[in-house]
């Protein structure tokens, strides 16, 4: 005979209520599968926790993204965000979908050459270039986004030292009606900074002003800050062709769009109210189409999009550890993924779904990570069907910022596999081993030794 | 070990406590641990029960029980006679 | 013979702070265009509404709007099954955006609503109000959005004491002094969120207006009321049908300006010298909408027929000299009704 499906025993009480404004989220769709791979296979196969990405999806992304841009503006060009992803065979993904790279340091930078990107289609952005990163930038004719005077002045040292012309953008920051203004990265359009670097990059014999760069904010819910933006660069630009009758060749509008996750405290989810890449498509380039530019000579727009073209090409298997009640009655349920490697958990209510059919019965739950540390929260109220030990989850959008902003902490960090687009799996990056941390620590001799 | 002589249960999984008017919404497998409990039945011939009939081993069944049965008396959906 | 439409209705709980619902089927039920059967949509077990079987035929739990759109469309779509809906009356200003968003896709299912655009939902946001009354040249208590209460001291000059410290979309408070902006500030953003909006106290008395927008600029309904009696927690309890020119006009002004689709209630504020200002715009028929199917302009029947596309001439006139008085009474239920909908979300 064969046994029933076992489901804990659940008893509820009906509390009397009325309608609220904040109503239990239910989640209960069960995520069986990732582009037709069975979750518990992806599971038993390369462990757990496991990061899962699709190409399809991340292929898909950028095509509409492409499509979006290209359908309503002449020359589009995407860089990736390294930071946001910088798993190598993600990156090649997008090369290979013709991305440039856009890097925020010499490890990013090193790491895009390495993937064979030429050094005249990196990006240089950040505040953090050293001397020896501004030498192999200029030296590979990658364009440098200045972000402060004191690099300014480097870059002037340095490749008059080389004697070496270097292709210059300014990151520009601005005012564009949405809080917080980001304002400690490039210089201030309002206050007059914007113009005073751009003054001295003109008079450098050294240095040629290619393009204005910008990156407003992040997870933007705001299309129109976009056009705001996108307006103030095209009037920088013409009063750069007025003022010197020198025409930039890109306008670089940054990343920042929101993508489908649910930030912490919002009522509505992500997917009803992140805007469509369409949205900001439509936003900045009928901005930069409606300004001063003589038609025929549009600059090129750069877009440094990350977030919402890996968020959802991006899940994370886990297991349930165990369940316990907690002394108010509460119920929780532990699971092998911690904050340590789901970072994003700080600031999302990341959707969460069973990997196996359920019955309607839920139960209002918090998830706890595996960690020994009180921070180690994955969702404080979730209502989840009744998990049994060992069950699989699945946790959605999680392909931007974790898989670089992970810790080594506590635990090792687990595999990364992608699943091409014909269903086969990869891994992309091998579990950390106890190995690799005995690669790079070292022992004084004195403290080799000891007895207990 | 008994269950509460005021407590009515539906097939629903309706629990309805007319001595508190409380009331509670039970999944299949806990109406059918509340009716055990009113044959007084014990709580290993309730595991071994559930056990026969479902895909569980008996550590699980052991432990999702004995929160029930706890989260049952929270509710004064049970008399306790006994210490156990 | 009147046609016969099945509408469903949301906004069941006529309680002290009030849903519509129950007034808006009212209204329905006494539609002379057509003969309304209604099914109620729920989001909790004691929604009154439920057990008024002399109104409603049969209700359905829905998921809350922050389930998310397509677990509501997919709710819809098992109701619509069974019951084949010709309109849904969505009442609470939570669940507006959801049905916003799901217009197109309701109509696909052959389900009607009459409601206004996401631009004008988003336009009339508390946070947007001085934009809102700028674009449209209608008079708006001053008021602007802060981050932090540090903010608030950059603009204190600007405001006479006391103030308003308001919530993004719920919630307010009236403060006399800096410590209470203070408190207003943490207690209304920790359950709200940021930004909090300041705006002058206006002095005065309050009057509403409930009416429809046809989305063409053109001013179906239109009823002014003056509150008589007003609850603890600020609900009318009493109100009298006024015919106060200036507020009808100033209707017809912002129907015509921001073309408003759909019903909607005006909260506005008569000052000293007779000028009205603008505190609030509801996207959504009021609770009190009883009172204007009772002065002869039945909102929620107008609704519905633009909504099934039919066209409905302007009504100006109403009986003047009437009033509502809300009342409470207790229904005896019993409790398998409540173990039905708490079991199975449906009775």
């Amino acid at each position: 005979m064969d046994k029933q499906r076992y489901e804990r025993p659940l008893i509820k009480k009906l509390e009397s209520n009325m309608p609220n404004k904040f109503g239990t989220r239910t989640e209960y769709l069960p995520k069986t599968h990732i582009d037709d791979v069975a979750v518990t296979e992806l599971a038993d196969k390369y462990g757990s926790p496991l990061f899962v990405l699709s190409e399809k999806t991340l292929r898909s992304n950028i095509r509409n993204a492409k499509k979006a841009f290209e359908t309503r503006y002449p020359k589009v060009q995407f860089a990736w965000s390294y930071k946001t992803n910088y798993n190598d065979a993600v990156c090649r993904v997008l090369h290979q979908e013709g991305s440039w790279a856009e890097v925020v340091s010499g490890f990013e930078y090193d790491k895009a050459l390495n993937n064979g990107v030429e050094g005249s289609k990196i990006l240089f952005n950040g505040p953090d270039k050293t001397d020896d990163d501004l030498k192999k930038a200029i030296t590979n004719e990658s364009i440098i986004h200045i972000d402060h005077l004191d690099e300014f002045y480097a870059i002037k040292e340095i490749a008059g030292n080389l004697n070496k012309d270097v292709n210059v953008a300014i990151r520009v920051n601005m005012d564009t009606g949405v809080y917080p203004m980001w304002d400690r990265f490039g210089f201030n359009f309002e206050n007059g900074q914007a113009w005073d670097v751009l003054n001295r990059i003109m008079r450098s014999d050294i240095m040629t002003l290619v393009g204005l760069h910008t990156h407003i904010g992040t997870f933007m819910l705001s299309p129109n800050a976009y056009a705001v933006a996108a307006g103030k660069l095209a009037e920088l630009a013409i009063g750069i062709k007025e003022k010197f009758d020198h025409e930039v060749s890109y306008i670089d509008m940054g990343g920042g769009f929101a993508s489908n996750n649910t930030l912490k405290g919002a009522y509505l989810p992500g997917t009803d109210i992140s805007p469509s890449i369409n949205d900001f498509a439509e936003a900045i380039t009928s901005a930069l189409i409606s300004s001063n530019f003589e038609h025929d000579k549009l600059p090129l727009l750069i877009l440094e999009t990350g977030r919402a073209l890996v968020d959802d090409a991006g899940y994370l298997i886990g297991s349930v550890l165990s369940n316990k009640r907690l002394s108010d009655g509460r119920r929780s349920t532990i699971l092998d993924v911690g904050v340590n490697i789901l970072f994003t958990s700080f600031w999302y209510d990341h959707k969460i779904t069973p990997a196996q059919p359920f019955t309607q019965y839920t139960e209002d739950t918090v998830l706890y990570g595996p960690l020994c540390m009180n921070i180690d929260i994955i969702r404080d109220h979730i209502s989840l069907p009744l998990l049994n030990k060992g069950d699989k989850v699945v946790i959605h959008n999680v392909g931007a910022y974790n898989m670089t902003q992970w810790m080594q902490f506590i635990t090792l960090r687990p595999k990364i596999v992608l699943i091409d687009i014909e269903g086969n799996t990869h891994i992309i990056r091998e579990d950390e081993k106890l190995q690799n941390l005995l690669d790079v620590e070292k022992v004084p001799d004195h403290l080799k030794d000891f007895e207990l | 070990m008994n269950i509460n002589k005021n407590i009515a249960v539906s097939d629903s999984g309706f629990v309805f406590n007319s001595t508190t008017g409380e009331s509670f919404s039970v999944n299949p497998i806990g109406v059918e641990i509340i009716e055990m409990l009113k044959q007084e039945k014990t709580i290993e011939e309730i595991n071994q029960n559930i056990a026969e009939r479902y895909n569980a081993d008996l550590v699980t069944i052991d432990k999702d029980v004995s929160d029930f049965i706890d989260l049952l008396k929270q509710y004064s959906l049970i008399e306790n006679q006994d210490a156990a | 013979m009147r046609p016969k439409i099945k509408i469903a209705v949301t906004g069941l709980n006529a309680i002290d702070n009030p849903g519509p619902g129950v007034a808006v089927i009212r209204g329905l039920l006494e539609a002379e265009s057509f003969e309304a059967s209604i099914i109620g949509l729920a989001y909790e077990s004691l929604e009154p509404g439920i057990y008024m079987h002399n109104l409603v035929d049969k209700t359905y739990q829905i998921p809350y709007p922050s389930a998310g759109t397509d677990l509501l469309l997919e709710r819809i779509e098992y109701i619509n099954g069974i019951e084949n809906l010709d309109v849904i009356i969505p009442n609470f200003d939570a669940e507006l955006y959801s049905f916003i968003k799901l217009e197109t896709r309701l109509k696909e299912l052959g389900i009607h609503t009459f409601l206004p655009t996401l631009e004008q939902f988003e336009e009339r946001l508390k946070i947007n109000l001085p934009e809102f009354g700028e674009k449209y040249d209608i008079n708006v208590p001053k008021s602007e959005a802060i981050y932090s209460v540090v903010d608030f001291r950059k603009i204190q000059d600007k405001y006479d004491w006391p103030v308003v410290v308001k919530g993004k979309y719920y919630d307010a408070g009236i403060a006399y002094n800096y410590e209470q902006v203070t408190t207003y500030f943490n207690k209304i953003s920790a359950k709200w969120g940021l930004p909090i909006i300041i705006q002058e106290f206006s002095h005065g008395t309050e009057y509403n207006v409930t009416g429809v927008g046809d989305g063409n600029g053109n001013t179906i309904s239109a009823v002014p009321m003056r509150k008589q009696y007003i609850t603890d927690i600020g609900k009318a309890w009493g109100g009298i049908a006024i015919t106060d020119e200036k507020l009808i006009e100033l209707t017809h002004h912002f129907i015509r300006e921001t073309k408003w689709r759909g019903g909607f209630e005006l909260e506005l504020m008569k000052n000293k010298d007779g000028s009205f200002y603008l505190l609030e715009i509801n996207p959504r028929i009021p609770a009190w909408v009883y009172l204007a199917v009772g002065v002869g302009q039945n909102i929620p029947e107008i609704i519905v027929n633009l909504a099934m596309g039919i066209n409905v001439e302007p009504i100006k006139e109403f009986k003047a000299g009437k009033m509502f008085i809300r009342y409470s009474w207790e229904m005896i239920v019993d409790l398998e009704e409540f173990e039905k909908i708490s079991t199975t979300g449906e009775l």
